[in-house]
This record gives C-alpha cells, sequence and structure tokens, in this order.
C-alpha cells in the first residue's frame, strides 16, 4: 500500500457549510479498501454528519487501532489529527489523548477483532469510564486483512465463505455497550446511510461515552449465502427502532412526523435529537428495558438498528474527575509547579 | 560466654513481626528517634507477599559514620515472632542480643549460650493495663520501643516529641502512647542494666531527611508537570501512584477545588500504558508506575512510542523477577526489559536513582527527557529504594527552572508558515518537530502511526525510507547521550588499574566497601552509571582501566551486557560481581567477592574485617 493524496480541484459549485469548507474539505486520503467495502460507506457517513454538523476537522481527533476498519481514519478528515495505535488499544489511547485536552472531539473508530477479541476489555472499561467520545465499531464479523477468519461477532451457526460453521457463541457489542453504561447507543447498517448518517451527528454532540455498532459487510469474505453479516441477511433482518433527526443547537425544530410518535431529546451542549418511532413500545431512555428487548430480539435473528438507548445529560470522565475547565495540556509552570518554598515544608516533614 | 558485642551508635537492630499486628509503625518510631538523636540509620522492611499473618521484619542499622547500606548479620533481635523463632535466633551475631516476651517461659534449648537473653513480660504488661485485644495488641509495639529505649540508652524525650507530632491533634492518644513507652521503659530500668549497644546523640545526620523512593518520585512527577498519570496496582510501585495522587490533592488543586490533574487506575499496565501514550501525544505529561511484569505487558506500547515518537514516562520499580518471581524482594533486574523493550530495534533512555533525592531529581528530569525526545523514558527505582526510607539529602528545585517541551510548533509558528515534517530532521540532532492536535485549522495535522513513513509522516514501506527513518532515530539516541545524567567518578587515594561500575541502590554498600578495600590496600576507582545511553565518559573509564568489576543486584550481569554491547567492550575485561537473593546487596558481599578476585590470599581476612 502506498499513499495516495486526492487532488484538490472540486466543482466550484460544491455548496459550503456554516464554516465555509465544503463536503470534500473532511475528506481524507483515497480508500485503499476493497471495492464496494462498507467502511467506505461508513467513512462516506462520517464526513457527512461532520460537514453537516459544521465541525471545525482540526478540532477532531480521530483514532483507531488495527484492521480494515482502523485504516479508514486515513480516509476521513485530512486535516485532523489521527492516531492508528496498536491492536484493540485505541480505547487507551483515546482516553488519554481525551484526559490531556477535553476540548477536542475524539472519535474511535475501530473493528469487530479489535474491540471483541484482542481488546474486549479496552472497549468495555473506556465505556464503563464514561470517556466522551464516539466510538464507532465497524462490524463485519470477520478478519479482513489476515483473510477471512471468524470474529467473535460472528453468530453461532454462521458460515464462513469456506463453508465452515462457526460453533461460538457471538458477542453482541450493543448489549455490552449498554450494560457497562454507555450513554449512546446505536446500531446501523453501512447499506443504510440516510439511518446512519444522523446516528452519528448525535454521537458527535452527546457528552458521554456514545457507542454505534455498525453492521458493515466485508464483500471479500463475509458477504456469502449463510453468513449472518452479508448484505442480503442484514436487509432481510433489520428492524430499525426508529429514525433519528438531528439539528444543531438552537436550530428551530422541525418535525414531520405524526405527533405522540416522536420524541424530542435535548442533548448536553444544546443539540437536539428528534426520534421518529417505528416499532411500538420501545422506549430508548429505558436502559434495561433496552437490554431486554435486545436480547428478545437477538434471540429471533432479528437485527435492531437505530438509537437504543439515550440519556442525554450524561456525565463524562472529566466530570468525574472534577478536572479544570481548560485542557490539561495547556496547564504551565505556574499551575503544575508546587515551588521551592512548599518543597522545604516538605523537607522539614521528613525529618 | 562468647563477650557480648559492643557498639556505640554502629550496630545493627532487626524486628520480626507478624504483618497486620501494628508493628510498623513502632518500628519507624525507633528508627526515627535514633535519627532525631542525630545518629543516621538505614532502615529497611523485609515482608512477605501478604496482608496478615505472615513474618515480616524490619533491620535498623544504627551508622554514625553514614553507612546506609544493608550491613548484614543482627546485634539485636527483637524477636515478637514465634513462627520464625528459630531462623531469627539463628541469624543473630555470636554475642549478640535477643529481646523477646518473656511471659511464657521458654525452655533453655530455645536460646543460644552466645547470647545474651533480655527477657520482658510484654504480654503480661499489657494485659495489666489494657482490657481491649486491638489495645493489647498496639501498645505492646510502643511497649517494647521503651523498652530497647531504656537498654540503648535513647532519650525518651525525643521519642514522646516524635509521639506528639504523629498523632497531633488526638492528645489521648498521645498520652496513651508516651505511658506505653514508659512502661517498658521502667520495666527494663528496674530490672536490667543497659547493655554494650548504646546510641547516643551526635551531629551527623545533618539537614538530611528520611522518606522512600516512591514518595519522592512521586513528588518528582508533581514538580516535573505531570498531569496524568494511569497506573495499575503492582508491588513495589502502588504506592507512588497513591503519593502521586495524594500531593495532588494538596498542591494541584485550583481555587475552586478543580483538579490540575487525571489519575486513572486501569484495567491493566497495557491500559495503563495506551492511556500515558495518548496523553503524550495530545500534549500532556503522563506517566505510570509498575514493576517488572508490568514492563513486560507493556512492551509493544512502548515501540510504538519509540517508533510513533511520542513521550511517555515510566517508573520501574524492580522486584525479583522472572514472571512473578519475589513480588516483595528487590533486584535490579528489569535494565534490559526496559532499555530494549518491544519487538524490533528499539531502544529507551533509562534514569537509574541511587537514593530517594535522585528519585525526585530524576522523577522531574524524566518528563523534560521524554518531551525532549519525544519517546519513553524509564526511571528504574528498586523494591530497596522505592518502598524503605532512606536517609537522603533534601529535596531541592529551582523556582527560575521552567518545564522544557522540546520542540513543538504551535499555531503562532504553524501560522507564520513554518515548514512541517513530523519525522523530518531539522536540526540534524535526530528530533524532529511535533504540533499537538487541534493547534492550527489547516497547517500541522498529521497521522501518526506505527508503521513505517515518510518524514511528511506519510505511509511508506520503501527500503530506504525506512531506513532513513531508523537512522535517525539512532541519532536521536546519540543526542539522548548529552541529555542524560553524567556518570559520577571516585577515584582510589592511589593510582590504579582496576575498576569499578555500579549503579542505584548498590551504591551505599559499594561505597562502604570501597572504603573498607582501600583499608586493606586494595585500591579501585570507582564510576557510578547514572542513566542509559552511556556517554563517553563510561568508555572511557573502561578504557583507561585493567579491569573493571561491574557490581549489581541480577543474575545475569545486565548493565555489563549493556556495557559490551554498546561500547563494544571485551567482555574479559568486566569481571561481574553479582547479588541476586532478594536481599539488598552488602559491603560485607561485595568486599568479600572483590577481594577474593583482587588479592587471591586473603579474602578471608579482609571480608571478616567488615565485621
Amino acid at each position: 500500500m502506498t499513499y495516495i493524496a486526492k487532488p484538490k480541484m472540486h466543482h466550484p459549485m460544491l455548496a459550503p457549510n456554516a464554516l465555509g469548507f465544503t463536503r470534500r474539505d473532511y475528506e481524507g486520503s483515497v480508500s485503499t479498501l476493497c471495492a464496494g467495502c462498507g467502511h467506505d460507506s461508513i467513512s462516506a457517513a462520517i464526513i457527512q454528519a461532520c460537514f453537516e454538523l459544521d465541525l471545525p476537522p482540526h478540532r477532531i481527533a480521530k483514532l483507531s487501532g488495527i484492521g480494515c476498519s482502523s485504516k479508514t481514519p486515513d480516509y476521513f478528515l485530512g486535516n485532523s489529527h489521527g492516531f492508528n495505535t496498536v491492536h484493540g488499544r485505541m480505547p487507551s489511547v483515546l482516553t488519554g489523548a481525551n484526559l490531556a485536552n477535553r476540548d477536542l472531539i475524539y472519535l474511535g473508530v475501530s473493528g469487530d477483532g479489535d474491540s471483541a477479541s484482542i481488546g474486549f476489555g479496552q472497549f468495555a472499561h473506556s465505556i464503563r469510564r464514561g470517556v466522551n467520545m464516539v466510538y464507532i465499531v465497524e462490524n463485519n464479523g470477520v478478519y479482513g486483512l489476515t483473510k477471512g477468519q471468524f470474529s467473535a461477532t460472528s453468530d453461532k451457526g454462521s458460515k464462513s465463505k469456506r463453508g465452515v460453521l462457526n460453533h461460538e457463541a457471538g458477542i453482541d457489542l450493543v448489549s455490552l455497550a449498554l450494560q457497562m453504561g454507555a450513554s449512546f447507543v446505536a446500531r446501523s447498517f453501512s447499506g443504510d446511510k440516510a439511518q446512519l448518517t444522523p446516528l452519528i451527528k448525535g454521537a458527535l454532540q452527546h457528552h458521554g461515552a456514545a457507542f454505534i455498532d455498525c453492521i458493515s459487510p466485508c464483500v471479500q469474505f463475509n458477504n456469502h449465502a449463510g453468513s449472518t453479516k452479508s448484505f442480503d441477511y442484514v436487509r432481510d433482518h433489520n428492524e430499525a427502532m426508529n429514525r433519528l433527526d438531528v439539528s444543531m443547537p438552537r436550530a428551530p425544530i422541525h418535525v414531520d412526523y405524526q405527533p405522540g410518535a416522536t420524541t424530542v431529546v435535548t442533548q448536553h451542549d444544546g443539540g437536539v435529537l428528534s426520534l421518529h418511532k417505528l416499532a411500538e413500545h420501545y422506549d430508548p431512555s429505558d436502559r434495561v428495558g433496552a437490554l431486554a428487548f435486545l436480547q428478545e430480539r437477538l434471540a429471533r435473528g432479528e437485527i435492531a438498528t437505530g438509537l437504543l438507548f439515550v440519556d442525554p445529560m450524561a456525565r463524562d470522565l472529566h466530570d468525574s474527575l472534577g478536572t479544570v475547565d481548560a485542557p490539561l495540556n495547556t496547564l504551565g509552570d505556574a499551575e503544575l509547579t508546587p515551588g521551592a518554598a512548599v518543597l522545604e515544608r516538605l523537607n522539614a516533614g521528613w525529618r | 560466654m562468647q563477650r557480648p558485642v559492643a557498639g556505640i551508635n554502629d550496630f545493627v537492630v532487626k524486628f520480626a513481626n507478624v504483618n497486620g499486628s501494628g508493628s510498623a509503625s513502632a518500628n519507624a518510631l525507633f528508627a526515627k528517634s535514633v535519627l532525631r538523636m542525630g545518629v543516621p540509620v538505614a532502615a529497611r522492611n523485609i515482608f512477605p507477599s501478604n496482608i496478615q499473618g505472615l513474618p515480616t521484619w524490619y533491620e535498623v542499622r544504627v551508622t554514625e559514620a553514614g553507612h546506609l547500606g544493608r550491613r548484614g548479620g543482627v546485634d539485636l533481635m527483637v524477636a515478637m515472632n514465634p513462627q520464625t523463632w528459630d531462623r531469627d535466633l539463628a541469624e543473630i551475631e555470636p554475642g549478640g542480643y535477643l529481646l523477646y516476651d518473656s511471659t511464657k517461659p521458654m525452655p533453655p534449648s530455645k536460646f543460644r549460650s552466645d547470647v545474651t537473653v533480655l527477657g520482658v513480660p510484654l504480654t503480661a504488661l499489657c494485659n495489666d493495663k489494657y482490657t481491649q485485644a486491638r489495645e493489647r495488641q498496639l501498645f505492646k509495639n510502643t511497649i517494647y520501643v521503651g523498652a530497647l529505649a531504656a537498654f540503648l540508652g535513647m532519650e525518651l524525650g525525643v521519642i514522646e516529641q516524635l509521639l506528639a507530632e504523629q498523632f497531633a491533634g488526638r492528645d489521648k492518644l498521645i498520652a496513651a502512647n508516651v505511658d506505653a513507652l514508659h512502661t517498658g521503659h521502667a520495666y527494663v530500668r528496674a530490672h536490667f542494666q543497659p547493655i554494650d549497644l548504646q546510641v547516643r546523640r551526635c551531629d551527623q545526620v545533618g539537614e538530611r531527611i528520611f522518606v522512600d523512593g516512591n514518595t519522592a518520585s512521586a513528588l518528582g512527577a508533581v514538580y516535573g508537570g505531570a498531569t496524568v498519570c494511569a497506573w495499575y496496582p503492582i508491588t513495589p510501585s502502588t504506592s507512588l501512584a497513591e503519593a502521586f495522587s495524594e500531593f495532588c490533592e494538596d498542591y494541584r488543586r485550583d481555587p475552586d477545588g478543580k483538579a490540575r490533574f487525571a489519575i486513572v487506575q486501569a484495567e491493566d499496565e497495557i491500559a495503563s500504558i495506551g492511556i500515558v501514550v495518548g496523553a503524550g501525544w495530545n500534549g500532556a505529561r503522563a506517566f505510570t508506575c509498575t514493576s517488572g511484569p508490568g514492563v513486560s505487558l507493556m512492551q509493544e506500547f512502548i515501540g510504538l512510542s519509540y517508533f510513533a515518537e511520542i513521550p511517555a514516562v515510566i517508573f520501574d520499580v524492580q522486584r525479583g523477577g522472572p514472571s512473578t518471581g519475589m513480588p516483595t524482594r528487590t533486584q535490579q533486574s528489569d535494565l534490559h526489559a526496559a532499555a530494549y523493550a518491544s519487538h524490533g530495534d528499539t531502544k529507551h533512555p533509562l534514569l537509574l536513582p541511587r537514593n530517594p533525592a535522585e528519585c525526585f531529581e530524576f522523577g522531574a528530569l524524566a518528563f523534560d527527557l521524554a518531551d525532549r525526545l519525544q519517546t519513553t523514558v524509564f526511571v528504574m527505582l528498586d523494591l530497596d529504594i522505592g518502598m524503605n526510607d532512606w536517609l537522603t539529602d533534601p529535596l531541592k528545585w529551582d523556582d527560575a527552572r521552567r518545564i522544557d517541551r522540546g520542540k513543538v510548533l504551535g499555531p503562532e509558528e504553524l501560522e507564520a508558515g513554518a515548514e512541517f515534517g513530523r519525522y523530518l530532521d531539522v536540526d540534524g540532532d535526530g528530533i524532529p518537530y511535533r504540533t499537538y492536535p487541534g493547534s492550527h485549522p489547516s497547517r500541522g495535522a498529521y497521522f501518526t502511526r506505527g508503521t513505517s513513513r515518510n518524514p511528511y509522516a506519510r505511509y511508506s514501506e520503501e527500503g530506504a525510507v525506512y531506513v532513513d527513518n531508523m537512522q535517525r532515530l539512532l541519532r536521536k539516541f546519540d543526542t539522548a547521550k548529552s541529555l542524560i545524567p553524567a556518570p559520577l567518578r571516585l577515584d582510589a587515594a592511589e593510582p590504579t588499574g582496576v575498576g569499578v561500575i555500579y549503579f542505584g541502590s548498590t551504591t551505599p554498600a559499594m561505597h562502604e566497601a570501597l572504603a573498607v578495600l582501600q583499608a586493606h590496600g586494595l585500591h579501585l576507582d570507582a564510576l557510578r552509571v547514572r542513566g542509559f545511553p552511556f556517554c563517553d565518559a563510561v568508555f572511557d573509564f573502561i578504557a583507561e582501566h585493567e579491569r573493571v568489576f561491574v557490581v549489581e543486584q541480577n543474575r545475569d550481569g545486565q548493565l555489563r551486557a549493556m556495557l559490551v554491547n554498546e561500547g563494544g567492550v571485551d567482555p574479559a575485561k568486566l569481571p561481574s560481581i553479582l547479588h541476586f537473593d532478594g536481599t539488598p546487596i552488602t559491603a560485607r558481599f561485595i568486599v568479600a567477592a572483590i577481594s577474593e578476585r583482587m588479592d587471591a590470599s586473603q579474602p578471608a581476612r579482609i571480608a571478616e574485617a567488615t565485621g
């Protein structure tokens, strides 16, 4: 693989956002993933979400682990700092980065091998700490870069390209995120950009640990009959709980849906989530109810998608630690070093 | 009967206790009382991997001459643990003393004819005075301190003053302890004569302080500007993170009570170093503290820090390895694991403090070096320095000193159009410039990765590009030589072709050994290595001598191997003196080992003379 920069030219009529950036300003280098890879659709949705939210690209830090999914941060937000860390350990690096500067937006991109196998622990612990981040797992149920081994999110009974049946139980990262206390939990499908983009926007506006499990079929190794992560299977078994519209802070709320079927949620930073209910009796503010509901659907082989849980007033790790408002990486000598006089007093106490 | 050992301000007292019995504070009280009388002490805890019930010891060397290494041997054993009676008795030097709880009579077979027995009915004294079990337990400790004070001629006023300081504001507790102290003291005065071991007031402590290396390192991290600490509990490093946390509570709260620090107890050592690397990448000073097993787990991240060039600081408080090894015993056996951590070709700077004062100094320095060199810097303590209180120089800080963030291009420089290539060697010292994420809307962003890339941080697997980068990293490591604390040299009284190299907690025993050897006509020039990479002075020293002993506390001669490896030194020139049984090295051991090799005719005589 070599680095391929995208040409800078773009259509002169390309519409800018409120910051004067066009959609192209949120792109990265040319993807080196396989043609038709679901991950590229997710990158496109991330680009769209950041563009629509008028986010300054340099105020976003994108972090990833190792794997196909973890390569994608190179393919979006070329003006953002990125960090392709080590396998399964993106969550800890993101946690440290977030502690150093609470003012940036942290976007963690991972895969099912990265987060459900080698990094299962870090995935769980970063969420239970309430790190303010968007954590996206591009979930294809397979190891792509090493050519087709099952991953831990492969469903039991799912068949590999070579015809082998998976006999190990699949890990449902959404259920786990809910259990671990994620305050924004969604599942989507790379083939449904209309659903995915608003979910990413909502997650970016969320204050707290936001987790999105995005099923993203692997066109090379996991898109055959018998796989439960193929395009066809996911389309057939996808059941959307709701449809989401995200508006900017203080923007007028526009509701097209039937009154009573739409829940309006205002998040910490003022961003508004308008949730149009598609499934009866699904309440995304009820963590325990959501868990039970998801288990039930899972047992039936259905894939529940949409915004599955949100706590709009969640606290994050900085709130828990009571850190100063200024980013820790901006503090200087005066704020950090107690000085010689303090040291003299300490010395006296050790005599 | 053997003539009792005698000594004024020069003897070893060892306390044999049961873990969890509250003896630690009484033993520390004893040590500090000696110090307050102006007499230096070297105190060491010897403890098991256990919370309650197993044996634990506290050894106090009273040493007016200021020999702070472990001496070996015991002149007065305070035997408070029936479980270890036999071995404790056996450890006493011929002519030594045994202080024990004589409430229950012991058969004569339980004593030694060459040891003076000092029986004090501690339990009986306690039972007379106290009704509650916990009181009986705790005050028994204070009573034996009182008894010791009487035997050793110590000033009670000094001990009372320390009790008053320790329990300031809790007058009842002070009174009760003072009472217990007098109970033990009065009993001994009434029943015994003072013994031939005596503490006599002198003025050899001076301005020095009595503190452990973990505490001093933690304070070094505070002064060094660390704001992020991520750690996972592991003996013997845990108290470093705990001390950092306490210092931050005291000195890092803003006027509104908000924290100018973030401390995370992570799920394991991998997450700890991951958090440190993330924070370092994003421009905060960050550290973790751990021991050998943690360093093993951190290897991959240390390689990332090396290759992606991200500052990180690791305090490695070494313990006995390999594997779980001897978790509560001391060793210097992580040098290789730290210096060459991770797969591929890597090297990392190490700082090798000799005592808590250097733990503070190097602790603060490590953060400047990590930023300056954009890599992981290790501060290599060991259990002996980390967990024991050492008599050490007062900690010093220059208020004019400023945090050195190294080569960082800020928003102004980026706006002014500074050329930025994240891995571009602009100054020829191998150290590139970096930017913090979010600094500038359109300049300075780059993609950080552990994969090979060109000077502009673009992915590349081209052989030439990779080799250039690896060579630049070597240039950077070469630059580090000028930043690492230089070795310190002590020349012998007479010219000699024999030298000795040592480091860290071996220092006090080594210095004591040098004096003994010199007194016996064996002259050695000595060089204390204080960091890695080694600067030229280290290899010049080796070149100047025919033979250079390398003294260290591990089995494989790790420092020696590094000297051979990095300096192309003939291994035959560097005989090893190795001590690795988990106890701190002693002057007796060094003298015996060196004299045996320097003067085969009289090792026994010289070794004996050190006792």
